[in-house]
Formats: structure tokens, sequence, C-alpha cells
């Protein structure tokens, strides 16, 4: 097991990764008397790509509807920077610093995709009705250095031609990428990406681990990803979470997770009792 | 300081008139740039200080006189302030195509030596380091956008800014070393180096002076009275010629500004936003502007469509006419006039082309159709015939006297000959001094009076003086039967439709003549929507039997209008095939400007060329195509075989 002391740890490319910045402690989340996840515990760390991966079913959407606030565990604690998170509603706890995207994309198709980034600076703003109705003062002033950020991870993700093109309009690929935007425009600490590469083809998909590691790099923002294709987790992630039948069987870097007996048969499919 | 600089006024250099500028035109806008969605604009003195402080950053990484400097990627101003900084410290600038592979660079790299090599951002960095492992010369690799880059080994590899802040920290230390570098320039100094693509064998370095690029730009912006205010997009590679002409000789002896697009795809955007007074363009983008324009006018209501017809077919009646300043009647004035209230103006406004004062295309041959087109709309666009070993300008058009079929007169200062064999030379202040480090080649294009061969055939119109270009010299052949074989002259008939994208023309020393075809997959497929064609491929629509009936009245017609001349009536079509796969610069069958490599295509494609000529009607073929990536795949295909109705003439034996 990789030694992840309070201090933090180095990573093979020479990163330096910092102290617990999420803490899911003994979490348990059921639907009626359905179990998705049990028992699970596991930290994110400053500055790491942290990967929740799982067979079909194993409970990796619920946890990170937990971690976004979305649901609330039935047992467990979840603690953010140190402190015991209470229950909380979706918009505060991205007011704390946590963006993400979605599995089915959750963008309002008929606005223009700078429009949409916008809607990631909400959390951002604090004017009031009356000055952003009429688009003055502090309106204003917010709004411009608002799209400023904005124009910013347009840059960065290279959108500057759709920028005006509504949504509904843009292929699959390139929505992924607007939802990666608005996420972003967030300034997140920690972001939360929900299967960030379904549904693309391998252009597509090195594109976005590019953006994924630059994200990482440029910005220091701590990631939390959910995905399928293990290759793709296994080239990006500094560490793992495996879970299956909502038990967490694995947890450690790339290497350790692939030579660990459960996650080989979990992925095998091994009969279960 | 020679007698001809002192003639000019002792500007003999791009950084004395860089510093004339900064002195004339302060504070006037020498570049903008659109990044995070607003135009960043420099004045003159502003540009003189980022290029003063790169220039003694690059003395602080002890840059010797003589040393060449590679410059790669997208147009940015601070890539061309990279250029003008080299040549103020002595340094020779060697501007690179960005979308070239490792390899490519690896030889231009290796050819010159550079010590120094600007590269725009990770994608061409990577390429470098890639390069950097084989070739040894690379001493540092200088980078503009840092992102991804913070984890690179940083002892040879330095942000362009840093080097700029070191600079500007250094300036005591280097400004007397920097005076003297430059006031050590001379007229005859390499200004550029500029590697040609080269239809055939490998890129020639063309060694261009102080002298050519000066006074080409003063010459050529007499000629068409370019002003301080007029506004250029700098958007085709910086690696070609032109853009080196326009974007800082032109720029830098006029004072004009210079503007960079945000990214390639957001060109056309960009274009309309800036709405450039002068601009330059190779046909394929009027092409597919039109070709835009055209969909787009088929999908709009019927009162609009009636509406840009009547308007269009009275532009095309007299608007050219209106450009040239002939007379024209007060009623088609009005009704110009009118016109231009309704749709030129309009549509000018959309295509970005309001403001166009002086509009070149070169490169290739334009068609008549599309020339006119933008001529009807009261677009001053003209031809131009240039080549890099003459700093571009040959032969250009005078306002008044723009045809579609001529490449115009000389340029000033220009003097031509047609030579025994049809081939046109040029003899001028812009004839490049030697390919570098290859004095065979030289002499071989170079004579030592300074006459150069063009490789194209063409002649001088007697009565207009103009010149007319027929083909590349060494492509116009014999057929079998003697008769004059020129496959330029017949494929440029044929990509003048639209949905023809590529054909190359076979036939020298062969009984007929034969054709490969490439579809416009916008055209095409557009058609195909109309016509509820369904296809999944490339492939497949070029294979589907109705594009080849639509192929095929496309060629009978050319052949129709080919016949027409007595002399090239054998060049007419025969049989023909569309290919399976679009030609392509990855595959070599193209070069980065995007010309067909005959030889290589007769070679690659040479089960295909057999079929034509044995009366095959059905081929079977397998190629080998390489993806963006690099991976190589396969594609097969099984390729139907035409045969296309030709004009009888006297001179030829039947053929079916």
């Amino acid at each position: 097991m990789l030694d992840a002391g309070a201090e933090g740890y180095t990573t093979e490319d020479g990163r330096k990764i910092g102290g617990v910045l999420m803490e899911m402690k003994n979490i348990t989340l059921r639907f009626g008397g359905v179990e998705a996840i049990k028992d699970i515990s596991f930290d994110i760390r400053e500055g790491e790509i942290r990967a929740i991966i799982g067979p079909n079913g194993a409970g990796k959407s619920s946890m990170l509807n937990v971690i976004s606030g979305f649901y609330v565990p039935q047992q467990g604690e979840v603690w953010f920077r140190g402190e015991k998170r209470p229950q909380m509603k979706p918009y505060q706890v991205a007011a704390q610093g946590i963006a993400r995207t979605f599995q089915n994309i959750a963008l309002f198709e008929g606005m223009s995709v700078l429009d949409n980034i916008m809607t990631g600076r909400l959390t951002h703003m604090d004017a009031g009705i009356a000055a952003q109705a009429l688009w003055w003062g502090k309106a204003q002033r917010e709004e411009v250095a608002n799209r400023a950020k904005v124009e910013r991870v347009i840059d960065f993700l290279e959108i500057q031609h759709i920028r005006k093109t509504p949504v509904a309009r843009l292929p699959y690929g390139l929505k992924k990428r607007v939802e990666l935007a608005r996420a972003l425009a967030a300034e997140p600490m920690l972001l939360l990406l929900d299967e960030p590469m379904a549904g693309m083809n391998v252009e597509e998909k090195e594109d976005m681990s590019r953006f994924i590691l630059d994200v990482n790099d440029e910005f220091g923002t701590t990631i939390a990803l959910i995905e399928h294709d293990m290759g793709v987790v296994m080239d990006l992630s500094d560490r793992v979470v495996v879970m299956d039948y909502g038990k967490k069987i694995g947890d450690g870097t790339p290497d350790e997770v692939r030579s660990n007996q459960d996650v080989i048969d979990a992925y095998l499919g091994v009969a279960h009792d | 300081m020679t007698d001809q600089a002192a003639a000019s006024g002792a500007l003999i250099s791009i950084p004395v008139l860089l510093a004339r500028n900064a002195l004339k035109y302060g504070a006037n806008t020498a570049y903008r740039e659109k990044e995070f969605g607003i135009w960043q604009s420099w004045n003159w003195i502003e540009t003189a200080e980022e290029i003063r402080a790169l220039a003694l950053g690059y003395l602080s990484l002890g840059i010797e006189k003589g040393d060449y400097v590679a410059v790669i990627g997208r147009n940015r101003p601070a890539l061309y302030w990279s250029m003008v900084a080299a040549q103020k410290v002595g340094a020779i600038p060697v501007p690179l195509y960005q979308d070239a592979v490792a390899e490519e660079m690896a030889y231009v790299l290796e050819n010159c030596a550079a010590r120094f090599v600007v590269a725009a951002d990770q994608e061409q960095v990577d390429k470098v380091l890639e390069v950097q492992e084989r070739v040894k010369v690379i001493d540092h690799v200088i980078y503009l956008d840092p992102r991804g880059l913070r984890k690179y080994d940083h002892s040879r590899l330095h942000s362009l800014r840093d080097i700029q802040a070191e600079g500007r920290a250094a300036h005591e230390r280097y400004e007397a070393e920097l005076q003297r570098r430059e006031a050590a320039i001379t007229y005859d100094d390499t200004c550029v180096m500029l590697y040609t693509s080269g239809t055939t064998g490998r890129p020639k370095g063309v060694v261009l002076s102080n002298r050519n690029i000066i006074e080409t730009s003063k010459n050529s912006a007499e000629f068409d009275h370019l002003r301080p205010g007029d506004e250029v997009l700098a958007y085709l590679p910086m690696a070609w010629v032109g853009d080196f002409i326009f974007s800082i000789g032109q720029a830098y002896w006029v004072g004009f500004c210079v503007n960079c697009p945000e990214s390639a795809d957001t060109m056309m955007t960009d274009l309309r936003e800036i709405g450039p007074t002068y601009y330059f363009a190779p046909p394929r983008v009027f092409e597919s502007q039109l070709t835009n324009v055209m969909i787009r006018m088929e999908d709009a209501g019927r009162f609009k469509r009636w509406l840009f017809r009547v308007f269009m077919d009275h532009a095309r009646k007299v608007g050219p006419a209106l450009l040239d300043g002939k007379p024209v009647g007060a009623w088609d004035r009005f009704k110009y006039a009118l016109g231009n209230l309704f749709v030129y103006g309009p549509l000018k406004n959309t295509l970005g082309f309001s403001l166009v004062r002086v509009g070149y295309t070169a490169g290739e041959a334009i068609g008549p159709e599309i020339f006119d087109f933008y001529r009807s709309l009261g677009i001053n666009l003209k031809q131009l015939y240039g080549q890099t070993e003459a700093s571009v300008f040959i032969t250009q058009q005078p306002d008044g006297e723009v045809r579609s079929d001529t490449v115009g007169v000389p340029s000033p200062g220009v003097e031509l000959k047609i030579g025994d064999n049809g081939e046109v030379y040029y003899r001028s202040p812009g004839t490049f001094v030697e390919y570098f480090k290859n004095p065979e080649s030289t002499r071989d294009t170079k004579d030592p009076e300074g006459w150069v061969a063009t490789g194209d055939a063409g002649f001088i119109e007697p009565e207009t003086g103009h010149l007319r270009i027929i083909d590349r010299a060494k492509d116009v052949g014999k057929m079998a039967d003697g008769r004059l074989f020129a496959p330029k002259y017949v494929e440029n008939k044929l990509k003048f439709y639209p949905n023809i994208l590529e054909a190359v023309v076979f036939g020298n020393g062969r009984d007929y003549c034969t054709a490969f075809i490439n579809i416009d997959l916008t055209a095409v497929g557009n058609w195909a929507e109309r016509n509820n064609i369904a296809y999944a491929s490339y492939q497949e629509l070029a294979g589907h039997p109705r594009v080849m009936a639509m192929i095929q009245d496309h060629i009978e017609e050319a052949n129709q209008s080919i016949a027409e001349d007595e002399m090239l009536s054998g060049c007419q079509v025969h049989r023909f095939l569309v290919l399976h796969k679009e030609l392509d610069a990855d595959d070599g069958e193209m070069t980065r400007t995007r010309k067909v490599r005959r030889r290589f295509v007769e070679e690659k494609f040479d089960d295909l060329l057999n079929a034509l000529y044995i009366g095959k009607t059905e081929i079977y073929t397998e190629t080998e195509v390489t993806y963006e990536d690099g991976r190589k795949g396969k594609i097969k295909a099984t390729l139907e075989i035409r045969d296309a109705a030709v004009v009888a003439d006297t001179g030829r034996m039947a053929a079916e």
C-alpha cells in the first residue's frame, strides 16, 4: 500500500501530493432495501487525480453523488478540508469549491457555449437582482471580471470557435468539453468527473485525457473521476478506489490495483454468493 | 553602406524599418491578436520594445551573428517578433511549416543547423525535442504558450516571456552589443531563409537578402498604393514566402497593421471582425467560401433566392465594368446601387470583404466563375504570379486590367523572357541569392546573368503584354501522336467545377488522356443530402453511380471547352475514375501547400493507371493510408472506370 502519510506523498512523475482534502468515513447509502454503498472509507488528497472504478452497478455514481451532496448517506461522515460536512444542498456544496460534470451531459441546450460556461461562475456573483437586471454598477463589473475568467477557460480547452454556437448544435465530444469548461469556470478546489470519456472515440479520449492532466497541472485542481475505460484510468490517475457491488475491494496506485486478486476477480466475473 | 542602400534612404533592414515606424507611426497599431475573446493590440512603440527585449534576451543566451533561428507555429505577433529580434542580433530567421511532422522538421533543422528554435506550444516543442535527440545542433528551445510544459526539463528550454524579462533585466550589459550588431547589418545580408516545399525531392533553403525583401516590398507596395492604416489578416503559413512579404516586408515598409486570428478554426469570424483592406488568399479559400454561400442560398426562402438571383445576374453584367471604371448606364448604376443595399453589401459583410481595397489570389489558377463572382460584388480581386525564389512578385494585375486567364504584367523592376522551350524566365531585384548549401541547384535555376527559370511554361499576350501560364514546364509533354500535352490546363478546367476537388490527368507519351478525380465532400455531400442519397463515407459517396454520372457530365463539358483550343484539343479526357481516398499531404501525395505530386501519384496508383489504359471497366485496389496520429491502415475498394465522350478533331484517330 502506498504510504499516504498525513503530509502527503510524491508521485512517480515527481508531483507533490498534499494532505487530505476530502475524507469519506464509513459511508453507507441505501435506497429502500438496496444497499448501493456498504461501509466505504477512502480519502482524496490535495492535487491528486483519484479514480473510482468498478463494473456496472458497483455504486460508483452513487459515491460521486454522495461527494457532491446530491445523496445523503444513511451512515458515515464526509470530511472536507478538515471539517465534518453537515448535510448540505448541492448549491452549498458548489459554494464550498466542488464542481462536477455529468455522465449524460446536463447543459442548457438552447444557450450558447459562452452562456453555459458563464453559469459556472454563478457562485462568484453576488450583485443584487436590480443591479443585474439593469446591468449596472457591481453587476457590470462582476460580469466583466467573470467573462475574463471564462475566456481563459475557453482558451485553455480550445473551444474559441464555438463560443457563440448553441450547445444543441454541437457534437457529443464537444458537449463533453463544454461541460468540463463550465465546471472549470467555477474554479473548483475539487473537480468531480462522471465518466468523462464515455461514448468518445480514441482521438477524443486522447484529447480529454490531455485536458484532465493539464487542468491538474496548470491549476493544481484535485480531480476525482469515475471511468469505465481501464486503460485511460490507469494512465491518468495517481490512486484508484475499486468498487464492486457497493463494497470497496481495492485502493492504491494503478499498479497495486492491477495486481489485486479481488479486482481481477471482479473484472473477470467470479460468482458471488 | 552601399550606394543602393543610400538610394533608398538607408532603410536597409527590417530592424531599421521598425525603428523608423516607431518614430514615425509610434501610436499606430502595428499588431493585433485576438486572445481571450478580445482583440489585443500593440502599437509600433510597444512592438519595438517587445522586439528589443527579445533581442537582448537572445544575446543573454549567447546567440552569435549568422546563427539560424527556426520559428514554428501559427501566425502570432510574438512569433513575428521572434523573427525580427533574430535579425536585430544578426541571426537569420527560418520559419517552418507548423504541420510538418518531426521527420520533415529534422531535415530542415539539420540542414540549416538551427541553434535556436522558437516553438509556439507544447505540440511543436514535443516535435523539436524528438528531433533534438537526433539533430545535435539545437542549443535552445524557446516556447510561447507554457501550457503543459511545466514538468519539462528547463535546462535548455525557455519561456519566451522569461527570455524577454531576462533581456530587459540585462539591458545595460547587452545594449552596446545589440547596437553594434544592428549597425553591422548590410543590405546584402540574409534577411530570411525559407524552405520551399518542393513538388519533387527534398526541400531547399531559399536565401533572401535584405535587398530582395525590401526592394520587392517597396515596389509592390507602391504598385498597389498600400498605406499606413491598411489592415491585413495574417493566417497563411509563416513558412510561406507570401506571408513573410505581406506580414513583415510590406507591413514594415508601409507601416500597416498585421492582425492574427485567435485560432485556425475562428479564421472566418476573425476575418469578418477585422475587415481587412488588403487581403490575400489562395483560390481554394475563395472557392470554399463561394461554395458555402451557394449551399446556404439553396436553403434560403423563395423570395430571398429570387432576390439573390436577380441581383447577382445584374452584378455579373455590370459589376466588373464598374470596378474597372468603364462607362455604365445610369439605370444599371442605380440597379447596382440597389443590389448593393440588399445583396452585395450584406454578403460582403458576411464574408468579411466590406473594406477590401486590394485582394490577391495566387498559387493556382482560379476558376473564371469564382473570380468573376467576387469581382462582380465590387471586390477588387486580382491575380499575381510569383514564387519563393522571386520574393513572391513576378507578375501582377494592375487595377483596371484584371482578367481571370492571365496573371498580369511584370511587377515593377521585373524583367521577363520566354525561353525556346516556352519556359518563363525572370530577373528582378527580388531574385534570391542562392539555395542554401546547394550550389548545384542554384546553378541549375539561376544563370550567371541572374535569369531564373520558373519551371512554368507560358507566353506573353502580344496585344496586352499580360503573361499567361499554361502549365509546369516539366509536366508539359507530347502525346504518342506528337500533340501537346498540358495536364494542369485540363486539371484546372475540371477543378473549376465545385464538385471536383482535385484532378490528376495523365497522357504523356500515351494515345489518349485519362484522369483521376477527387470529389469535394462538402459540395457533393450537400448535393447528396438534397437528393436523398445516403452514404457512410467518402469512399462510398465517391463510388455512387449518380456521382459517377455527375462527374462524367462535368468531364464531357470540360472536353468540349478543351476542344475549342486547337493546340490543346488532344488533352480531352477519354477515361476516368474517382479515387477511393482524398489525396493527402500526410500520405505524400501532395505538398504541404496542397499541390499534387504528380510523379508520386503516378507511381503509387500504378495499378489504377494501368487499368485506365488496358480498357478495364472495374479495378480492385488496396491502398495504405496514414492517419493524423501517424498510424497506418489500409483501405480496399473496387473502382469503376468510365469512358467520357470526346469531341472529335481532325488530328486524332478515333479512339473508340
